[in-house]
């Protein structure tokens, strides 16, 4: 292996430190880099360019690019942790080295590590003023004047230390010092100011409506591994910014020609970065081939490392000022007007041997003699692509500039500036200047001024802040953009099929002319034909190059008219687990509780979801499954007394003097009426005349109502209550409050009920006579609690439920424990309480009903007022909802007496046969709920039938488990017709 | 307060000792979970606060009667800067929205104001005002990460400049509606419901935990 590290004497090395080694294996096998190296550059460093091979093809790749843009060097990392996941489609030049990482080369495919992620990801939500994404020179510039005015200010970047492209530089001066010094200085200074955050590793992937950006942070991958309990890997960064400065820099396009893909065939600007920041010579036989100015930096670089190129393949016909003067101080051979059209690679491993360069003619074709130049790397440029991403995202307009041959913005988004690279300002001394204005700029708008408003630009000392620095101002001159170059052995681009274009997604020229030859002109469609951009580089190298092929291609006069394909978020991958952040295991969505929780916990209980809400389902004893526990809970209630914590009750305290009015609108029965001191059960409905919810009100003064409601529609309600009040009958005297969590409630309920709540509550008579079913009670309870008792009953047996302050819930729960255990009170869950009113043929809104069922379909007619008006009542007129045929709510007992009903379970007629031959199957309707029923003896169900009024009595069938079982439709009230026990 | 009233207030106050708050389960977590220290941050429970739903509009006469039954003007708003009124260790109030209040006093003196009282303060007058004590439970975050812990769920902006003490809002912490409410520069009161104290409080403390470690230098 060939070191190609450079010494301090032949490379700044700005990124590494030369003195902290750190070993790794790559493959399995040994290597060694330096602290500030990515995987990438380590390799260099070692003279290894190749990685995987590529996806479809198994065409052997190498490195070619320094950053996000890489499309061929990705790798799967290893779990950096105990407990971590393994990674997959990393590119390698965004891996920072850490001591001991473990890697190995993808071929374009990764694979997900099916162990769960331990390690921590978070997120964050932040306000600034001004937001400065890039920490290039003109990020750091605006970032600073922002910082220096007070206003709050973050600067994000992507990379471990400010300086963007100057990091890849040597040389440059900005302010009489080093350039990158100038950098970390800056952004130091700034930091001293309390409102600045400077968040490195830190890739902005996301610009929203109203200046919310989305960015994700590498907080510990750079660190060596150790345990630090809380912190997280990975944060997501929410921040909502009222100024936004974009300072992403651009990417370098590759060349398109014959065998464009080999190893060392690698971006200019790349090769500069392993050059001058990792002190790593990606060649030694170097031919440099371009379209524009920016490659003579590299030129003057390499020759000052002691590695001048070959010769530099300039497109243009010309030497510019530049070129030459670069040319005639390093001495390298210029060959203009020219093109490199092929490569010749070495076995296997294909290491790029030689190029093979041609003259071109006026429409940009090679012509003439062939030359061969021998390289073991070539460094190409077809020019520059502004990252526009984030600026795009938020529907800002881009357009080809000819004389950048580029895709820049053109229309501003509110609220947001474009500075640097990212604008096609290529300069240094333009890009400080106005990443300087619009750092000022932005904080004056957030009303905010600098202390003597002194920038880069403009103050005495630092008037032109490349004065002493050792080159002009340069700009990368004219370009000759090169799409289509022509292949030595084949006139037709159709053919053209190692001119790659996207080397991830293995698509060549003639993969697009393919495109276009299927009738295919839009770039999106394009796009989904070969899948050109479509991988997990989002088409860094390619878009803008596959934009110009078609273009020309195409008879366009330009890329602009043949249009990008939409850029959207993320920027660079985020992986789920951090989108995830902490909502993960018990924090992954919270569970409501009540503050009878713990003693449910305690006896064994087996909690339900209910929305939020944590309920007991049922408490099972020892050797119980579900069933039997079910039928004892059942059977207690029935046979003895129950109680049951319903607490999660929506509640809603109405007062006003039109409460009664408004509630005889919002319910389909009469409230006004009701006395003082009493109750009644109420149906709500939609407009449509549809059941949307119920629930018990109880009047407590003249002007004031408590509402219960679903457990699942409380929220609902009260909104739908805003809604009414606030937008149809604002006259109305009203106000609503919820209450749902000031109270704690327990429902007693069976024939011992009565005797229990006489000895928790001793103050009160709780016979019949004076305390009538549908009645409440205020009262102090015998450990002094005080309680509102009311007598409701969702079962059919005599019941009572009782409110206190929520803190006493658990406290009267343990009362009403104790006083029941004289007649072995059994605590029962959701289950249960579903077969106990089942049994009674009472709805649950949303299991019996979805939205479709009318107070008439579900038998509930009684509850529906003939004399006053309500929401959803001109709809039970509508023909369709008035006819008699309609689905209703039935019951359903299997003949067999023993099989129990899946709920859903479709209904068919006794005759009707339901083999495919004879399908469709006419359905007459379905099962709703269905259990097993101790007070029944057998399993039953409700069911919805088309109409199912009409056909009680009859025998209908049921498919379940393959067979047909009979199904005799009943009323829906199976247990207690007469109500007979609801008193005692 | 009249001892008339005295007598009817005890009357209606359940006893102290068979009440259990919301958060009172994780004392001990809370207690485990504080951090000393420049990056300090502290969490504890202020249980039991007598909490009073006000709906009025603050210049009409039912305002005025509200304000002048609990003793404390309503806040004029967001718009106005005006979130809280009152003193944050007694009788304060929170502004929810142009017609609803949270009146708040977390001294633990629940047994001596007349809330039953003060809920019939509106007689013959439109509007609201609900005893509320038992609906939310008040966690307070103490110390010079509190901000920063904070900022993991909460989408307000926390900045002195934006939301100074005195300041309070209806926001999410994580998933969980809560009312924030900035006492002083590092104390902040956070009003969940109370079936999700459990919840909030968990997340809470797990944002705390960093801050017991070193800090990450960028």
């Amino acid at each position: 292996m060939t070191s190609r590290r450079l010494g301090i004497d032949r490379s700044p090395g700005y990124g590494v430190d030369r003195d902290a080694e750190h070993s790794f294996t790559l493959d399995g096998e040994a290597h060694t880099g330096l602290s500030g190296d990515t995987v990438a550059s380590a390799m260099v460093a070692a003279g290894e360019l190749p990685c995987g091979p590529s996806l479809y093809l198994g065409r052997a790749r190498g490195i070619m690019g320094a950053g996000v843009e890489e499309p061929n060097a990705l790798l799967h990392v290893e779990p950096r942790s105990p407990g971590h996941a393994a990674e997959s489609m990393l590119p390698a030049t965004t891996v920072e080295l850490v001591d001991g990482l473990r890697a190995s080369w993808l071929q374009g495919l990764g694979r997900l590590d099916e162990t769960p992620d331990g390690a921590l990801y978070d997120h964050t939500r932040v306000h600034t003023d001004v937001l400065v994404v890039g920490a290039g020179p003109a990020g750091i510039a605006a970032a600073s004047q922002a910082a220096a005015s007070g206003a709050r200010t973050m600067l994000l970047d992507e990379q471990p230390a400010p300086g963007g492209s100057l990091l890849s530089s040597r040389g440059e001066r900005i302010e009489s010092t080093d350039a990158v010094a100038w950098a970390r200085r800056t952004v130091d200074d700034a930091r001293t100011a309390a409102e600045f955050t400077y968040l490195p590793r830190t890739t902005a992937v996301g610009s929203y409506d109203a200046n919310y950006v989305v960015a994700v942070e590498n907080r510990t991958d750079h660190l060596p591994a150790s345990e630090r309990p809380g912190v997280s890997r990975q944060r997501v960064w929410h921040i909502r910014a009222a100024e936004v400065i974009l300072a992403a820099g651009a990417h370098e396009r590759p060349l398109m020609f014959a065998d464009d893909d080999r190893p060392g065939i690698m971006l200019a600007e790349a090769v500069r970065t392993y050059l001058n920041r990792y002190a790593a010579l990606a060649g030694e036989q170097i031919v440099v081939a371009t379209t524009n100015d920016s490659v003579y930096s590299l030129l003057e670089d390499l020759a000052e490392a002691g590695a001048p190129p070959v010769a530099v393949v300039d497109s243009r016909p010309e030497a510019t000022p530049r070129a030459a003067a670069v040319l005639e101080a390093t001495g390298v051979r210029g060959i203009f007007d020219a093109v490199v059209t092929g490569s010749d690679g070495d076995g296997d491993a294909g290491r790029l041997t030689a190029v093979t360069v041609h003259r071109l003619d006026r429409d940009d074709v090679p012509v003439g003699s062939v030359e061969t130049l021998s390289a073991d790397l070539l460094a190409v440029s077809g020019g520059h692509s502004p990252v526009v991403h984030l600026h795009s995202q938020r529907q800002g307009g881009i357009a080809w500039d000819d004389v950048l041959a580029a895709f820049v913005p053109s229309a501003p988004v509110a609220r947001q500036q474009t500075v640097g690279a990212m604008a096609g300002t290529w300069s240094l001394s333009r890009a400080l200047r106005t990443g300087a204005e619009a750092g000022r700029r932005a904080a004056e708008a957030c009303g905010f001024r600098a202390e003597g408003a002194d920038s880069p630009s403009d103050s005495p000392q630092t008037r032109d802040p490349l004065a002493d620095g050792p080159r002009a101002d340069l700009d990368y001159g004219p370009v000759r953009a090169l799409w289509l170059i022509g292949a030595p052995d084949a006139q037709d681009p159709a053919e053209w099929s190692t001119h790659f274009v996207d080397m991830q997604r293995d698509q060549t020229v003639a993969d697009a002319l393919r495109a276009v030859g299927a009738g295919m002109r839009s770039v999106e469609h394009v796009k989904r034909y070969t899948s050109i951009s479509t991988a997990n580089d989002q088409g860094r190298t390619s878009a803008v190059n596959t934009v110009g092929l078609l273009a020309t291609v195409l008879g366009a006069g330009h890329p602009g008219q043949v249009g990008t394909t939409t850029y959207r978020a993320p920027y660079t991958p985020v992986p789920f687990a951090a989108l995830a952040g902490r909502r993960r295991g018990e924090l992954f969505e919270p569970a409501r509780i009540t503050n009878i929780h713990s003693w449910h916990a305690d006896h064994g209980a087996v909690f339900e979801d209910v929305g939020q809400w944590k309920r007991p389902r049922y408490y099972p004893r020892t050797g119980e499954d579900m069933e039997t526990a079910v039928l004892r809970e059942c059977a207690a209630a029935r046979g003895s007394v129950g109680f049951q914590d319903v607490s999660t009750l929506g509640k809603i305290e109405i007062r006003g003097t039109d409460t009664g009015r408004l509630l005889d609108r919002i319910y389909t029965g009469v409230f006004s009426k009701l006395r003082v001191g009493r109750g009644r059960y109420g149906l709500m409905c939609t407009p449509d005349g549809m059941i949307f919810d119920d629930g018990v009100t109880l009047r407590i003064a003249d002007d004031r109502y408590l509402m219960t409601t679903t457990t699942g529609g409380a929220a609902t309600v009260l909104d739908w209550l805003e809604e009414w009040h606030q937008t149809e009958w604002p006259e109305l005297d009203v106000a609503f409050t919820s209450v749902t969590e000031q109270w704690s409630t327990v429902a007693v309920v069976g024939p011992k009920s009565r005797e229990v709540i006489s000895r928790i509550a001793p103050e009160l008579d709780v016979s019949n006579e004076a305390f009538g079913f549908m009645a409440f009670r205020e009262t102090t309870l015998r450990n002094g609690v005080p309680a509102r008792i009311c007598r409701v009953s969702f079962s059919g047996e005599l019941a009572f439920e009782v409110n206190v302050a929520n803190f006493c819930g658990l406290a009267t729960w343990e009362l009403i424990a104790e006083a029941g255990a004289p007649f072995d009170i059994t605590p029962y869950g959701t289950e249960a309480m579903h077969v106990l009113r089942a049994e009674k043929g009472l709805i649950i809104v949303g299991q019996d009903t979805d939205g479709t069922v009318t107070p008439q379909d579900a038998g509930m007619g009684w509850a529906v007022s003939t004399t006053e008006d309500f929401i959803g009542r001109r709809s039970h007129s509508r023909p369709d909802t008035a006819r008699q045929d309609r689905k209703h709510l039935v019951g359903v007992l299997p003949a067999d007496g023993r099989t129990l009903l899946p709920e859903g379970a479709q209904l068919v007629g006794a005759q009707t046969p339901i083999t495919p031959e004879e399908g469709p199957v006419p359905m007459l309707g379905h099962v709703t709920s269905s259990y097993r029923s101790a007070a029944l003896g057998r399993p039953f169900g409700l069911a919805m039938v088309w109409d199912g009024r009409n056909r009680i009595g009859e025998v209908v069938r049921s498919p379940v488990d393959g067979r047909l079982v009979d199904v005799e439709l009943t009323s829906p009230v199976h247990f207690d017709p007469e109500g007979t026990r609801r008193d005692g | 307060m009249t001892a008339d009233q005295t007598t009817a207030d005890q009357a209606s106050a359940p006893p102290a000792d068979l009440r259990r708050s919301p958060a009172a389960h994780l004392t001990e977590q809370m207690r485990a979970g504080d951090v000393d220290g420049p990056r300090g941050v502290r969490l504890r429970e202020i249980p039991f606060a007598v909490q009073l739903g006000i709906r009025a509009e603050p210049g009409a006469p039912s305002g005025r009667a509200a304000a002048e039954a609990w003793g404390v003007g309503l806040p004029a708003g967001p718009r106005a800067g005006e979130t809280v009124t009152g003193d944050p260790e007694g009788r304060h109030v929170i502004w929810i929205s142009p017609d609803e209040f949270l009146a708040v006093e977390p001294s633990g003196l629940a047994g001596l104001i007349d809330v039953r009282g003060i809920e019939g303060a509106l007689d013959g007058m439109p509007g609201q005002i609900v005893d509320l004590s038992g609906n939310r439970t008040i966690l307070e975050l103490t110390g010079p990460s509190a901000r920063s812990v904070l900022e993991k769920g909460c989408h307000v902006d926390l900045h002195p400049r934006a939301f100074p003490a005195g300041a309070a809002a209806s926001t999410l912490l994580g998933p969980v509606q809560a009312i924030v409410h900035r006492t002083r520069e590092d104390v902040f009161r956070i009003l969940p419901r109370a079936s999700f104290a459990d919840y909030t409080v968990r997340w809470l403390l797990d944002g705390m935990a960093e801050f017991a470690g070193e800090e990450l230098i960028r």
